[in-house]
């Protein structure tokens, strides 16, 4: 039976010759992953039906990087948790302030996920794994909990659309735009509970930080996970990075898929997501001279050193607007510190931009640049629902760094010229 | 508790966010996330509903965050199930393994307004809406999906 690589890394983790779209399996995990929001239900849970040890102390990790450093005591209880629980069980891999980062940047990072692996995280954007050929899910926390005991999940096994991506995209063109782009193309609940998968001659010229941008907002057009199968790109990334063996698995070339969709890269736009959906998108060129309040430059999503590559590009030798607030958060103490050895951090204080500790924080709307009513923000984050930054009148605006960058010096959507 | 009680409608992508804003997250009480569910879309919804009541959603409902918390929002508010035409994937897990009541019904979610009466069997999984005299079929979960039901949640143990 053929099957896509979503199905190849599932039948592998439940012990099956193959699978097909629709069957149920319990597969085993290699990591299961949780935040200082998700954890805390999932430890009650997990006390709850019996506490003990969990399945393995290397691959259960947890992450303090939503309201971290702590915003409110509430936070900081939340928190405790998390710590102590850590503490207790003996968790190799717990990140609190100092060696944290958000959780999506941090773990590829750190070489804690590898391609061929099934990962399941209590945070929608565990789906950013993907561009490292791994299967890597979101789900809630009672899954976390019994994934953390049990050392294993169960699925439903995905049908995949197909999303080739061709030629070589023009300049300023981001991963960003090839997301928003696709999901302005099938709708926020256009993959759902479907695997993307990508393919094409022109993935080769999407960098690691861009596979990863892409892979994170699969969620945003419903699908359980995006897919690059590894490459030339991912084997250097690996090597860099991770020490687990490199399980490289390929979709036969007969597998089905429910759909394809075709995006031609050097046709691309740089897109924006209009409030207050992820799928209601226009390019640069049609978005008219909107005004903005505030700019925010981070999060899973876009907070990687080549975001902040691109966003340093603009910003040198060039001014923030007066009247607009441009907050710059580097996903990772890592990534902090090699954009201060680059010279971006220097860039963006002599901007006019602030430069922050890594935390989710504004995406979320949780601090460090929650909106008020009436005000506007273009973000490199991933949600504009309605009050997800702040007040329900707040407006929210997604675009890569180069857009956002752009619109913080001229005070409104657009791009330098 | 039984399955009856009156509809809260609203439209398509109703997401995790405006069910129970990240400002609450902070807590993990199931009574303080109660007292803000869905605050971001409907602002009186507290103050109206009652033990039993159901909500009808549009396509994709619960979309965005994994947050548990919206599920349990939405269980501890007195919800006894909720209804829509499709719903994002995360919410849909998460529902099944708190034990919040959830139905698939494109047909059933496009014909109930705001305020109409609605029972539902579970065990069949047929949807009666007494204001409007009509009933809908949902399909049968999978044995495996109905075992977890059955327990009251992934994490407890069968009797």
């Amino acid at each position: 039976m053929a099957m896509t690589l979503t199905q190849k890394i599932l039948a592998q983790k439940a012990g099956l010759e193959s699978v097909e779209a629709g069957r149920l399996i319990t597969a085993r995990l290699d990591l299961v992953m949780g935040n200082d929001i998700t954890s805390p239900v999932a430890i009650k849970e997990f006390e709850k039906s019996g506490g003990g040890g969990v399945f393995d102390k290397d691959k259960v990790c947890l992450v303090m990087d939503h309201f971290t450093p702590n915003k409110d005591i509430k936070s900081a209880q939340q928190c405790k948790i998390c710590r102590d629980f850590s503490r207790e069980r003996g968790l190799e891999n717990f990140f609190d302030v100092g060696d944290m980062g958000i959780e999506h940047a941090l773990l590829p990072e750190k070489g804690i996920v590898g391609a061929g692996d099934c990962v399941i995280g209590a945070d929608s954007h565990t789906c950013t794994y993907g561009a490292l050929g791994a299967f890597s899910t979101g789900v809630g926390s009672t899954d976390m909990a019994y994934g953390m005991r049990e050392g294993k999940a169960w699925f439903k096994v995905p049908a995949a659309v197909k999303v080739e991506l061709v030629n070589k995209p023009a300049k300023n063109i981001s991963g960003k735009d090839v997301i928003l782009h696709l999901i302005g193309l099938i709708g926020v609940d256009g993959a759902l509970y479907r695997s993307l998968e990508f393919v094409g001659d022109g993935v080769k010229y999407l960098s690691m930080d861009d596979r990863f941008t892409v892979c994170n907002m699969a969620i945003e057009a419903g699908a359980k996970n995006g897919i690059f199968a590894v490459d030339a790109v991912t084997r250097r990334y690996l090597k860099a990075h991770c020490k687990k063996p490199v399980v490289e698995l390929h979709a036969d070339a007969d597998a089905e898929y429910e759909r394809a969709v075709v995006i031609d890269l050097a046709a691309l736009k740089p897109t924006i997501a209009f409030p207050h959906l992820p799928s209601n998108t226009r390019t640069v060129d049609k978005a008219g001279e909107i005004k903005i309040d505030q700019v925010v430059i981070g999060s899973c999503t876009n907070g990687r050193l080549g975001d902040l590559a691109a966003a340093a590009a603009v910003l040198k030798n060039r001014r923030v607007k007066k009247g607009v607030r441009a907050i710059i958060i580097p996903a990772t103490n890592k990534i902090y510190s090699d954009a201060l050895k680059k010279g971006f951090i220097r860039t963006f204080m002599d901007s006019g931009c602030v430069v922050s500790t890594p935390t989710c924080g504004p995406c979320l709307g949780g601090h460090m640049g929650i909106l008020a009513e009436g005000e506007r923000c273009v973000a490199t984050t991933n949600r504009n629902f309605v009050g997800r930054m702040g007040h329900t009148n707040s407006e929210v605006y997604l675009a890569s760094p180069y857009i956002a960058a752009s619109s913080a010096v001229l005070g409104y959507i657009g791009e330098v010229k | 508790m039984p399955i009856k009680g009156t509809v809260h409608k609203y439209g398509d992508n109703v997401d995790t966010d405006v069910i129970i804003p990240a400002r609450y997250l902070n807590t993990t009480s199931e009574s303080e996330l109660a007292a803000h569910c869905m605050e971001d879309i409907d602002a009186d919804f507290v103050k109206k509903v009652k033990p039993g009541d159901v909500i009808v959603g549009g396509e994709n409902f619960g979309c965005g965050s994994s947050r548990e918390h919206a599920p349990l929002a939405i269980k501890s508010a007195g919800i006894s199930c909720v209804i829509a035409a499709s719903f994002a994937r995360i919410f849909f897990r998460n529902a099944i393994n708190i034990g919040l009541a959830i139905l698939e019904s494109r047909q059933a979610a496009a014909e109930t307004d705001g305020g109409d009466i609605v029972s539902v069997d579970l065990a069949t999984g047929v949807i009666t809406n007494a204001t409007k005299n009509k009933t809908y079929p949902t399909p049968p979960f999978p044995p495996e999906i109905r075992d977890i039901i059955a327990r009251g949640g992934l994490l407890k143990r069968p009797n």
